[in-house]
């Protein structure tokens, strides 16, 4: 089947695909502060969902509690369930280390390793032993580059240090880097945001391409990202999801005033 | 008029004419202030500064320079049979003549005209005012202290009142200058620059100065003993310094002292650097902010306790711990109550110093590690990756040149500790392996050559300030390396 029928067919199918994470009455709180309150938000398989919506309305902070990330941060607590494939991710049995595993993450800023490019993609599939010979990480290696259309440009200098690629470069590296370990589902916080235009474009085709395999849910800053990447949008808004639609319908005819109003850019 | 009250008032004098300053600007203003270049209070400070400035550099230079002159004077009017007897009997007669003086000054005119007729003993005159002189005083000597005195009255009394006239000068001069238009802020400003770079010059050219001295120092040993002797030679016996004999008898051979000083670093070294970095990777990475804002402080304790303390500590405490442990071990092994570790010994000083190393080495990485930044931890958990695994294979690679620094720094702490070593080490200069046994450092050598009474022109002093420059070229390029690696590291994420 050719890519663009893939995507005719997921996006045909878009109302009866399967949830793959689903959150209920997800509250978050910072100390006495609360960031989030009872969001019920559900994620579709093979599907990019995009969360938008004012700096500061939580979309980054839950996005964090889909991979427990935010169990790095002192004083943070999280309330209500998050499901991933129906197992509670908060429960007691999961392992926090193997549901990183299964959720990969990609960050606002580049962060590549002070290593070779090539240590840094098999840094995952090493850890978690995916790879038994020296033959087989080196496919990891070349197609998580392949998957992160970085291949071409890397290929000569895989051992080379990282930190030596450009800005887009290295978030291609950091986005193959999380592909490697196999991840289920991918959440990118605002991966485009320092990065320029054109590394921009490359990131936002390559999570099109991406969408075939992963389940991947993005936070962006910017409008026409979210309309050009994502297939459903949620808009936050104070720390409350506002709405949760099939992004063509979100970006023209929203249910909210809300969503209206920011999408016509009258605040945030 | 004393320098004391001079100085006070001198001050009397700047600060009226900062008053005065500040209210002559304030009324060439008209009452708009601002029409003015600068504030009332630069121009205040700036007449202030021209009244105290000028005036205490002339009084500093005055101080320094008169009792150079007086002295030059009142020695040349010295008779001619003392002048004849060389420099070293005219410095005697000098010093006399000028506790003859210091005598004169706490008596009356006719005790003073009693001695001059010779009516008096000046001995014990001067003894029943509280002045021991030396010997019982040449007729001479009574002139020369009144000449000297008289000078010193003089030259006192001509300071007061050139001080003072240079400090109101320079108000006026400063107080005319003051204009709507005239920039006080700027020259103010210049001369707080110029303060500044006055005290950074103070202290690097102290230190320059250190350094120079040393290496003059230095330079006299090896005209005494030659370098190649001195950097191989494998014994160290100085011997003693013979009274008048000056030559060199003794083997100054550094070798051993190097060996030991580097031997006792390295197994100092040995113990702090694993508990240091364990301890500070704890300390960064796995202890709670509350926990670690309580533990962090408790290390750095350590760091500020004295290095005598730890020498003492080292020689009533685990010293003798560690000889009786090796009896006792000894005797039950193999039924002979000998200890084979004696109580100083390179493992006593290297354990001591080791304890005394660990919060450098763990404060300095805790601080490296910190600053590795979150993005990369981040970026480690996010794939899955634990916590131990992060710092094994992310953290401590990012970190590991800013961490060599800091070993390097430690290193050359270690080089350099004397207290403990001299407690601890031992002063047997020897070339062996046996860590159980005594060896000795530099430091320690360096204290041993300078105790005691002194004479600053034998080899067996003077190879101190060889050691001295020696130890200072080993940690000054330590120390350099260091900076070197943790500087290029902090670019890495700059």
């Amino acid at each position: 089947m050719s890519e663009a029928a893939v995507e005719k067919a997921l996006d045909q199918k878009m109302n009866t695909v399967p949830f793959k994470m689903v959150g209920r009455d997800v509250s978050v709180y910072y100390g006495e502060k609360r960031a989030l309150f009872d969001v019920n938000l559900d994620v579709r398989e093979n599907t990019v969902t995009a969360l938008i919506g004012p700096s500061g309305c939580g979309k980054s902070t839950f996005l964090r509690t889909l991979n427990r990330m935010n169990d790095t941060i002192e004083n943070c607590r999280v309330t209500g369930k998050i499901t991933l494939d129906e197992d509670d991710i908060y429960d007691l049995s999961i392992d926090v280390v193997e549901l990183r595993a299964r959720v990969g993450m990609v960050f606002q800023k580049p962060n590549p390793f002070p290593k070779s490019i090539y240590d840094n993609v098999s840094y995952g599939p090493r850890i978690h032993g995916l790879a038994r010979t020296k033959a087989e990480l080196d496919a990891v290696v070349e197609t998580s580059l392949q998957k992160a259309g970085l291949w071409n440009e890397v290929k000569d200098r895989l051992h080379e240090p990282g930190t030596g690629l450009s800005g887009g470069q290295q978030q291609r590296l950091c986005i193959a880097r999380a592909v490697a370990v196999s991840p289920e589902v991918i959440l990118m916080d605002e991966p485009c945001s320092a990065l320029d235009p054109i590394a921009t474009a490359k990131v936002e085709e390559l999570i099109h391409e991406l969408r075939a395999n992963f389940t991947i849910v993005i936070v962006t800053h910017s409008m026409q990202q979210a309309a050009r990447v994502s297939q459903r949008t949620a808009m936050f808004h104070l720390g409350n999801l506002v709405e949760e639609n099939d992004t063509d319908k979100m970006f023209t005819n929203p249910d909210d005033q809300r969503t209206q109003d920011y999408i016509m850019g009258r605040f945030g | 008029m004393s320098t004391s009250l001079l100085l006070l008032i001198i001050a009397l004098i700047g600060f009226i004419a900062f008053l005065a300053g500040r209210s002559r600007s304030f009324a060439r203003s008209g009452g708009k202030l601002s029409s003015l270049h600068s504030l009332p209070g630069y121009h205040g400070s700036y007449v202030a500064i021209w009244a105290t400035l000028p005036a205490l550099l002339l009084l500093a230079i005055w101080l320094i320079t008169s009792p150079v002159y007086i002295d030059y004077t009142v020695r040349s009017s010295l008779p001619e049979p003392v002048q004849s007897q060389g420099a070293a009997t005219l410095q005697l007669a000098l010093g006399q003549v000028k506790s003859v003086a210091a005598g004169f000054e706490r008596l009356n005119a006719s005790e003073i005209s009693a001695i001059e007729n010779g009516s008096a003993n000046m001995r014990e005159t001067l003894a029943s005012k509280g002045v021991a002189l030396a010997g019982e005083g040449e007729p001479y000597m009574v002139k020369a202290a009144q000449q000297f005195n008289a000078m010193r009255q003089y030259s006192r009394w001509l300071m007061s009142v050139a001080v003072l006239l240079v400090s109101v000068a320079g108000a006026f001069y400063a107080l005319r200058n003051i204009d709507v238009r005239f920039r006080a802020r700027n020259r103010v400003e210049r001369v707080m620059l110029g303060s500044l770079i006055l005290a950074s010059s103070i202290a690097i050219l102290t230190t320059v100065g250190i350094v120079a001295s040393m290496l003059s120092e230095a330079g006299r040993f090896f005209t005494m003993v030659s370098p190649m002797e001195f950097f191989f030679g494998t014994v160290w016996d100085p011997r003693f310094a013979a009274a008048g004999s000056g030559g060199a008898s003794g083997q100054f051979g550094l070798l051993p002292l190097l060996a030991g000083t580097l031997y006792i670093a390295f197994v100092a070294m040995l113990f702090a650097v694993p508990i240091g970095l364990f301890a500070a990777i704890y300390m960064a990475e796995y202890a709670s902010p509350r926990l670690r804002s309580i533990a962090k402080p408790l290390l750095e304790v350590l760091a500020g306790i004295p290095t005598i303390v730890y020498g003492f500590f080292a020689l009533v405490t685990v010293g003798p711990f560690l000889r009786d442990i090796s009896t006792q071990l000894n005797g039950v092994l193999t039924g002979n109550y000998q200890n084979f570790i004696q109580a100083q010994s390179v493992i006593t000083a290297g354990i001591v110093m080791g304890i005394m190393l660990i919060p450098f080495v763990s404060s300095l990485s805790d601080d490296i590690i910190t600053q590795v930044p979150r993005a990369l931890r981040d970026g480690s958990l996010g794939l899955g990756a634990t916590r131990s695994e992060t710092v094994k294979k992310v953290i401590l690679p990012a970190a590991l040149p800013g961490i060599v620094g800091a070993l390097l720094l430690t290193a050359s702490r270690a080089v350099g500790e004397t207290m403990i070593v001299v407690l601890a080490a031992g002063v047997a200069a020897r070339m062996q392996f046996n860590p159980l046994e005594p060896m000795t450092t530099v430091t320690v050598k360096i204290v041993n050559q300078l105790t005691g009474d002194l004479e600053f022109t034998s080899p067996q002093t003077l190879v101190a300030f060889a050691l001295g420059i020696t130890l200072f070229v080993i940690t000054l390029g330590l120390n350099i390396y260091a900076l070197y690696i943790v500087r290029k590291y902090r670019e890495q994420y700059e």
